[in-house]
């Protein structure tokens, strides 16, 4: 008979969950998340023989069933709730051998719900070095559960836990922590309300939603009253003897040996990666290594990009019959996409290093050298992750603000990540630079364009302090801040986990991304071709007109462009371009630039292809010098005076800098704070500040 | 003495954790009374601090460490 069960993989930060669930299912699963980390539950298949298949769930570590951020929620939702559709049949705990006391008081809750547990013992090999062995039969006979030692780095054991999770003693259900010290009547009455068969689950859901605003909280602060009910008093009690539980089974299956000092080699690095000096060298200059990487290893890939992407074009181009169709397909879909594929290649370079600095077990390093720099601005050290990971793409860095506890904190970092300059600005700053400098410009021995590009990330990063900074003021905490985390020792990087998850994050990239963007660019290509009938037929009429007259001087192309670029002029587009001309006057930009913003308002980069359509450069879009030129001789019909003077361009690039023109991100800040409040705020105050700073350059320079 | 008062290397055993919002956290994470700790790192402005709990080594703010009672080993 066939059969299915759902087993959750559940465990401490750092105990090996993802590489087990990795070597579990291989490539079986779907949902995707922040490299490196667990933030979001992710679902997978494997078959345990010939009738049973299992629907293995990973789900983000968490210390204690008590949760403190929103990734160690989305755990305590999937265990709380029975009635929960994905509700585990049973849990596949998996522990940290080397630091087993700490594992198991996670563990002992998890069972205390109600739900069978088998625990596996991962990182064996970690604890051995140390001359810590465990007898896997005592701890399973301490702890009325199976166990089973497992490597899931090297994928030992996998068959093993298999076998395991079928075998009839792992249905049982265990209980470790006794609330017979309570009122019968009380627990009864929090059963009743919270509707729970399980004790220990009615009392520790009602635990987490007392400090909750809603009736159901109220009800159980006042159940909690009538009972004398000492919340904290109570954790502190079931903390401490869960613990002294757990101390006698670990005593007695304890095996120590003389140990070969493992955990030296994490102690020696330490003293170096933290070290006053030489801690911040190595972490700038290994910043500006990624971005290296980030520019010079991605220059290939992104051509194979831009050709298949121009290949594809022609071929619609020819294969489909000339028409609307043809015309949305080439130059609203393809355009729209490749315009933001084209960055997938650096995408993948920096989510690269992300995941193995990550794995490496750098990042919570940082995270500890850079806490005492953020928290005046009302962030911790855990928000430096968001912020690099910001000069990427905002989308995933904005995921990854999960692991950070407390609210006020997340919201902050949420709040000023897209000021980071993100890899789509790139192209924007690229051609607006080129205008000011000529390309050969040094200074000393350094190319000048490189640190004018430099000096708009700081400008980016010192926006995002600022803003930061502004905001710790307007947004009240709900709870103190704190900085606690683990400092796991190094490891090194699994090549098999790390593959998956570039994968998954390509991915999740193309398909999320590319849906937004193939949406938005159909809508901004009908708008950019549509206009008034009556106008865009004068313009058609007129250049068949011009197209038949035998001595008028241009080539058909020439004509072409020039039907287009009115065409444009003449557009839904174009017209809202003049509409708001008057309130962009006074940054410096006209109708043309208007266009532009409109047309980048879904993502950046469609900047440089807009100018380069408004101004009419034939042929190559991708050709910055012909646009350049064009630019650069564009004149005031009314002063005569260059548009794109020096203050102009420089107010562009102000802009750019801190506008929030994603929706991608608009969307993702959505889901995380789940509001549009924060989502309206972000936008309001990034167009505010980019508006004004733009109006600021401009008065003084011009 | 406090465990934010700890120099760097030195031992010492836990004796209590004062009353404050974080400190069901800190006896989640390990940090019970007759746990011996050690400062392991500082971080580069002074705060916040490595210590080894245990098996294993976790960060935690000055401030925080305030709350922890110890005595040197």
């Amino acid at each position: 008979m066939k059969q299915e069960l759902t087993v959750a993989l559940v465990g401490n930060p750092n105990s090996g969950k993802t590489s087990l669930f990795n070597a579990l299912t291989g490539l079986n699963y779907k949902v995707s998340n922040f490299p490196g980390t667990t933030v979001e539950k992710k679902t997978g298949s494997t078959k345990l023989n010939e009738d049973v298949t299992a629907q293995i769930i990973d789900l983000p570590g968490t210390y204690s069933l008590y949760p403190k951020s929103a990734d160690e929620l989305v755990t305590y939702e999937l265990l709380r709730n029975k009635s929960e559709t994905n509700f585990p049949d049973l849990v596949l705990f998996i522990a940290d051998a080397s630091n087993l006391k700490r594992n198991l008081l996670l563990l002992t809750q998890v069972a205390d719900l109600g739900v069978p547990v088998v625990l596996a013992l991962n990182m064996v090999d970690l604890a051995e070095r140390k001359g810590i062995f465990y007898d896997e039969q005592i701890l399973s006979e301490a702890l009325n559960i199976p166990v089973l030692s497992i490597n899931a780095r090297k994928r030992t054991g996998v068959k093993e836990i298999k076998e395991k999770l079928l075998n009839e003693h792992a249905r049982n259900r265990v209980k470790y922590f006794s609330l017979d010290f309570l009122d019968t009547k009380f627990l009864d009455e929090l059963s009743d309300f919270t509707d729970k068969r399980n004790h220990y689950a009615a009392l520790q859901y009602a635990i987490n939603a007392a400090h909750l605003i809603s009736t159901k909280s109220k009800y159980i602060r006042e159940i909690f009253d009538k009972y004398q009910f000492d919340a904290r008093a109570f954790q502190e009690k079931e903390i401490l003897e869960r613990y002294h539980l757990i101390d006698d089974a670990v005593r007695l299956s304890r095996r120590q040996k003389p140990g070969t000092h493992a955990r030296s080699f994490s102690q020696k690095a330490d003293k170096i990666l933290t070290h006053r000096f030489a801690g911040i060298t190595i972490f700038l200059g290994l910043l500006f290594l990624v971005f290296q990487a980030i520019f010079s290893w991605s220059v290939l890939p992104m051509e194979w990009v831009e050709i298949g992407f121009v290949k594809s074009s022609e071929w619609v181009e020819r294969t489909l019959p000339a028409g609307v169709l043809n015309d949305l397909l080439v130059h609203g879909v393809l355009a729209g996409l490749s315009g933001v594929m084209v960055f997938l290649p650096q995408i993948i370079i920096l989510f690269a290093f992300i995941a193995i600095l990550e794995d490496v077990g750098y990042m919570a390093r940082v995270g500890f050298i850079m806490d005492r720099i953020m928290r005046p601005f009302g962030m911790n050290g855990k928000s430096i992750v968001p912020l690099i990971s910001g000069m990427a793409c905002a989308v995933p860095s904005i995921m990854a603000t999960r692991s950070i506890e407390n609210k006020k904190e997340r919201l902050i970092t949420i709040l000023v990540t897209p000021l980071m300059s993100c890899s789509a600005r790139l192209p924007v700053y690229t051609l607006l630079i080129a205008m000011l400098i000529p390309e050969d410009a040094k200074w000393g021995p350094f190319n000048l364009h490189g640190i004018v590009l430099m000096l708009m990330y700081l400008l980016g990063f010192a926006a995002a302090l600022f803003s930061a900074f502004i905001f710790k003021f307007f947004i009240k905490a709900e709870r103190k801040n704190f900085f606690l985390m683990e400092l796991p020792s190094y490891k090194l990087p699994i090549v098999h986990n790390l593959l998956i998850t570039l994968y998954d994050k390509g991915a999740a990239f193309v398909w999320g991304a590319g849906k937004i963007i193939v949406a938005v660019s159909i809508i901004l290509w009908a708008l950019a071709s549509f206009g008034p009938t009556n106008s865009m037929k004068r313009i058609d009429e007129k250049y068949i007109t011009l197209a038949m007259e035998a001595n008028q001087p241009y080539t058909l192309e020439e004509l072409a462009t020039q039907k287009n670029t009115e065409k444009l002029q003449a557009s839904y587009a174009g017209e809202f371009g003049r509409l708001i001309e008057p309130v962009i006057k006074p940054i410096g930009f006209d109708w043309k630039i208007g266009i532009a913003l409109l047309t980048s308002l879904a993502a950046r980069e469609v900047f440089v292809g807009t100018m380069s359509t408004i101004y009419s450069v034939g042929g190559d879009v991708d050709d910055l010098h012909s646009i350049r030129n064009k630019m650069s001789n564009e004149k005031d019909p009314v002063t005569g005076k260059p548009i794109f003077s020096i203050a102009a361009v420089l107010s562009l690039m102000v802009f750019y800098a801190f506008a929030l023109q994603c929706m991608s991100t608009v969307s993702v800040v959505q889901t995380e704070t789940k509001s549009w409040k924060w989502a309206t705020i972000q936008f309001v105050y990034m167009t505010a500040l980019a508006y004004l700073s733009s109006l600021l350059v401009f008065t003084m320079l011009s | 003495m406090k465990l934010s008062h700890l120099t760097f290397g030195q031992e010492a055993v836990v004796e209590q954790i004062n009353d404050n919002e974080l400190s069901l956290k800190l006896l989640e994470m390990g940090l019970l009374p007759g746990e011996t700790v050690a400062l392991e790192n500082i971080a580069p402005f002074g705060d916040p601090i490595a210590i080894r709990v245990g098996e294993y080594k976790m960060c935690l703010r000055l401030e925080d460490a305030d709350c922890v009672v110890v005595h040197l080993k």
